[in-house]
């Protein structure tokens, strides 16, 4: 287990990791769909997750696989508790496009 | 701890009162629970312990900050009673009262972590409460649009707060504050320059949380849009328990790290005070007004953050409770005028002082108070934010920031005037018992604070 996932240069999960935060990042500042920003979000909370692990096999700690299971349980409950806001929003206004969601300014 | 656990099962208790039909006791046991939790809270005072294997530890930091954010938890409660009156409500209540106090568990956690787990499950705990709190008016556009705003902007800030804490685990290899603090003070000299990514990633997360420019933008929609209640319990409990979480990462993991953040920290920190009270001028909403004063103490409080020195836990300390007490008096009356007149616009409180003078006054005092005029606690919480910054050397910041509170003072005198001077309207305002309870006890508690102050100045 331990050999294959150190086959890879450390270095290079770090790349993939940032690169994925940032995807998740650019569809959260970009998308206006409501389920496609949770779906973003969800991708930033798991480059987080792949970092903490790759970190933690190649120290040798298991610190880190221990944090992956509290992100795991905290991001399940809070893609719960938006998609009840959103299904609650879909009843009143009957959009997921979260432009219509600017009632309030200045 | 023991708060934290007390805290939990009352919470738990509050779910499972629905069960037993208990809907109408509810709420004066869960007062009663949190005035117990109160007194065994004082209890860990002077007795430093670190429970779980290092992953809380009570202090007296830990301790004021706890028993501060109980208190408000307890006003809150109290406003609840009269608050949540309506039939749909009154079906929920046993919720809304349960995750209020689940709330308070998370700020208890983010006061008394010594781990990095513990500050991101208090931080999730407080916010994942508060997302359903702030949409629970659920039939209500602006209800469900705050709920989601803050929503979307909370998890998104708390991804930041993770990538922060991923990097510095990847170069410190713990997630014990006290271990990256070690690791801090041996390369103060060459930090990694993924430690001072992760830094500034972590930064940038918890500016999110307590509202400081450039990232205030969400707070005023979700202050306007959420029901009063919990604009109350946000602009206080939740930017207190920020802030206290903020300082204690910044002084015990990164303090000799701030010279590579020390400028983003003080241009944050004055935008934060010019964006408040500058924007908070052109507001005709008091939801909104609030929302902008409550950014701009942000901008003060960020002052004691950044000069991070001796005894500006006490001065933060202090301020927090001057700001708690004089903003849970002027939401008490708010509420009482919004149920009565049915707008929230500053026009509503027209002609209060003739109508009802106890209010008027009530209101003029915690205005007075925010705005920090003697002899009220804000005052003397200013006061030593700004003294405690000049002995450090940011007389710029300090410059500025009295400036900008002189400017401060036109925007609360607008509400004052608008009481004394302006026609009234015809609405009836009568607050109920408990509200004027709570109004008397924050106004004289502002007032004592503001002619003792040297009791908490000396506390921590």
């Amino acid at each position: 287990m331990e050999n294959t996932m150190q086959a890879v240069p450390q270095n290079w999960y770090l790349l993939l990791s940032t690169f994925m935060f940032c995807i998740g990042v650019m569809g959260v500042l970009l998308r206006r769909n409501a389920i496609i920003i949770l779906m973003c979000i969800e991708l930033m909370l798991n480059a987080v997750n792949l970092l903490l692990v790759s970190f933690s096999s190649y120290a040798g700690n298991a610190e880190g696989q221990v944090f992956v299971f509290f992100i795991m349980v905290v991001a399940a409950a809070e893609v719960a508790v938006g998609l009840a806001l959103l299904v609650s929003i879909y009843r009143n206004i009957a959009s997921t496009d979260i432009d219509i969601l600017s009632k309030m300014k200045w | 701890m023991n708060t934290l656990i007390y805290t939990a099962c009352l919470g738990l208790f509050g779910l499972l009162a629905e069960i037993f039909n208990l809907r109408k006791y509810l709420i004066p046991i869960m007062v009663l629970g949190l005035a117990v939790i109160f007194s065994l809270n004082l209890q860990t005072w002077n007795h430093p312990e670190t429970h779980f294997n290092g992953m809380l530890t009570d202090s007296n930091f830990s301790t004021a900050f706890s028993g501060l954010a109980i208190f408000i938890m307890l006003i809150i409660l109290i406003l609840a009673g009269d608050f949540y009156t309506s039939s749909d409500d009154e079906k929920h209540i046993s919720d809304y009262m349960a995750i209020l106090v689940f709330t308070l568990c998370g700020a208890l956690m983010m006061f008394s972590y010594a781990n990095m787990a513990m500050l991101f499950l208090g931080i999730e705990t407080l916010s994942i409460s508060l997302y359903v709190m702030a949409g629970s008016r659920r039939f209500e556009v602006k209800s469900n649009e705050a709920g989601f705003k803050y929503f979307l902007m909370g998890s998104f800030a708390s991804a930041f707060l993770l990538f922060g804490i991923a990097l510095i685990f990847g170069v410190t290899g713990t997630f014990s504050i006290d271990g990256i603090g070690v690791y801090m003070r041996a390369h103060a000299d060459q930090l990694d320059p993924l430690f001072i990514v992760g830094m500034l990633l972590m930064i940038f997360a918890m500016l999110f949380k307590v509202s400081a420019a450039p990232f205030h933008f969400w707070a005023p929609d979700v202050y306007e849009g959420a029901p009063s209640l919990i604009t109350a319990l946000m602009s206080t409990l939740v930017k207190i328990a920020a802030f206290a979480a903020f300082y204690k990462l910044l002084s015990v993991c990164f303090v000799f790290a701030l010279g590579k953040a020390e400028i983003i920290l003080t241009v944050s920190c004055a935008a934060t005070i010019l964006i408040g009270n500058l924007v908070a001028l052109t507001q005709d909403n008091f939801k909104r007004l609030l929302a902008y004063s409550g950014i701009s103490h942000a901008g003060y409080m960020l002052l004691a953050i950044i000069s991070l020195q001796g005894s500006t836990d006490s001065a933060l300390f202090l301020y927090s409770t001057g700001y708690a007490v004089a903003s849970l008096a002027a939401f008490a009356i708010a509420i009482t005028v919004f149920k009565a007149t049915g707008t929230e616009s500053i026009s509503g409180f027209n002609g209060l002082g003739k109508k009802n003078p106890m209010l008027a006054a009530g209101l003029s005092m915690a205005m007075l108070s925010l705005a920090g005029i003697p002899p009220f606690a804000g005052f003397f919480g200013k006061y030593f934010i700004f003294s405690e910054a000049m002995r450090n050397g940011y007389q710029n910041l300090v410059f500025l920031a009295i400036i900008s509170s002189i400017i401060g003072v036109f925007y609360y005198m607008k509400v004052i005037v608008a009481m004394y001077s302006k026609q009234a309207n015809e609405f009836e305002v009568k607050p109920t018992f408990s509200y004027q309870l709570v109004i008397i006890v924050c106004i004289v508690l502002s007032i004592f604070i503001g002619i003792f102050p040297g009791l908490f100045t000396k506390l921590l």
